[in-house]
């Protein structure tokens, strides 16, 4: 057990806390920015893992932390990244709470939110193109020469949006569990 | 009390799969209609706050909701809550399931599912394009955070950070446009 790295489990997930504004997928970005640069994710397993939190309860944050911090460091690195991404909400709902109409109406904050609202949305779409670059055409946007193209990922990408779009409310865990059962047929028994 | 709380927001964590939005129909059932705890108007409230601090829509609800009921105390407690029950199964996860990523056919099923999760993201950037309120500045700046993120240019805080600056610059103009 290192206390120095407990201590940076803290900080990084305070940070994300602290940044991520329109709910989870925002802050995949800076998840990547903050865990993958320091090798205790790969990127595709950040992937894997939105999957596995869409299909166990609990925020996408807070399960994040949890798996990244035992991961690391073992109950106490799951606890201590918890803490952190929670720290920052609970501090500032603590501090607004009593005056919640007058946070909501100030100019600065009505002004810095119309700022953030339009950037959250770009950068989650930024995030969707890549996911889907990097599944269908196994292109990563900073080297765009090594394309290599699957019609079968293609068809799973095809099958599940349409499903989404025609079911609106249908339960993400139902998008994980057909992608998956279509991805183990496709590549493991056809391809 | 205290623990009536969180009873109340460990039950509103384990049974909300997906997160964030998910919850608000149950926090809705508990917090207004049995147990009164805040109104129909704080419930409004706690979406507007959540929408417009960092962090998940869980956290800063049950915090809102505990410091209504019971003061700082009463925040622990229900966030406490609202959030054992992830870190327990996500610990359960990390320590049986990953021992079965490396089998061959779970990495199968997960080339299928990392497509699906590109779905998931995309259908959320949709239903959030729909929200936002459309005018030219918006646009634009939603397209330029694309393209930032999309190629990596600058890190994502500094981008939030400019973008919320830009939004006050813009709200203060504004302001004093309408002033006069």
């Amino acid at each position: 057990m290192s206390v120095r790295l407990l201590f940076e489990l803290f900080i990084t997930f305070f940070k994300i806390g602290l940044f991520t504004f329109g709910g989870g997928y925002a802050m995949i970005p800076l998840m990547s920015d903050e865990v993958v640069s320091k090798g205790w994710l790969l990127s595709e397993q950040l992937m894997d893992f939105i999957a596995i939190s869409e299909s166990t309860p609990g925020p996408f944050a807070i399960n994040m932390a949890t798996f990244i911090g035992y991961n690391q460091q073992g109950i106490l690195g799951a606890i201590m990244a918890t803490l952190g991404v929670v720290m920052p909400s609970f501090i500032i709902i603590l501090i607004i709470a009593k005056a919640f109409h007058k946070f909501a109406s100030n100019k600065y904050v009505v002004g810095f939110l119309s700022g953030v609202k339009p950037v959250v949305v770009g950068i989650i779409f930024a995030v969707a193109f890549t996911f889907l670059l990097k599944s269908i055409f196994n292109i990563d946007i900073l080297n765009i020469l090594d394309v290599e193209f699957h019609w079968s990922s293609l068809l799973i990408f095809l099958t599940v949006f349409a499903m989404s779009r025609i079911w609106r409310k249908l339960h993400p865990v139902y998008i994980v569990l057909v992608s998956g059962i279509m991805g183990l047929i496709i590549y493991g028994f056809i391809l | 009390m205290l623990f009536t709380l969180f009873w109340t927001f460990f039950k509103i964590g384990l049974f909300t799969f997906g997160g964030g939005y998910a919850m608000i129909p149950f926090i809705h059932s508990y917090a207004v209609e049995k147990f009164k705890w805040i109104s129909d108007d704080e419930f409004l409230d706690i979406i507007a706050i959540a929408e417009s601090t960092p962090g998940p829509i869980a956290i800063n609800s049950a915090t809102y909701i505990g410091y209504k009921v019971n003061g700082v105390k009463g925040s622990a407690f229900a966030t406490l809550g609202v959030v054992l029950p992830s870190v327990i199964i996500i610990t359960l996860i990390a320590m049986f399931f990953m021992q079965f990523r490396d089998n061959q056919y779970v990495e199968f099923a997960f080339q299928g599912i990392r497509i699906g999760v590109a779905v998931l993201v995309l259908n959320a950037a949709i239903r959030m394009y729909k929200k936002l309120e459309k005018t030219p500045l918006a646009y634009v700046m939603m397209i330029i955070a694309l393209l930032i993120i999309l190629f990596d240019i600058l890190p994502v805080i500094l981008l939030i950070a400019i973008g919320g600056i830009v939004g006050i610059v813009n709200q203060l103009i504004k302001l004093r446009g309408e002033t006069k």
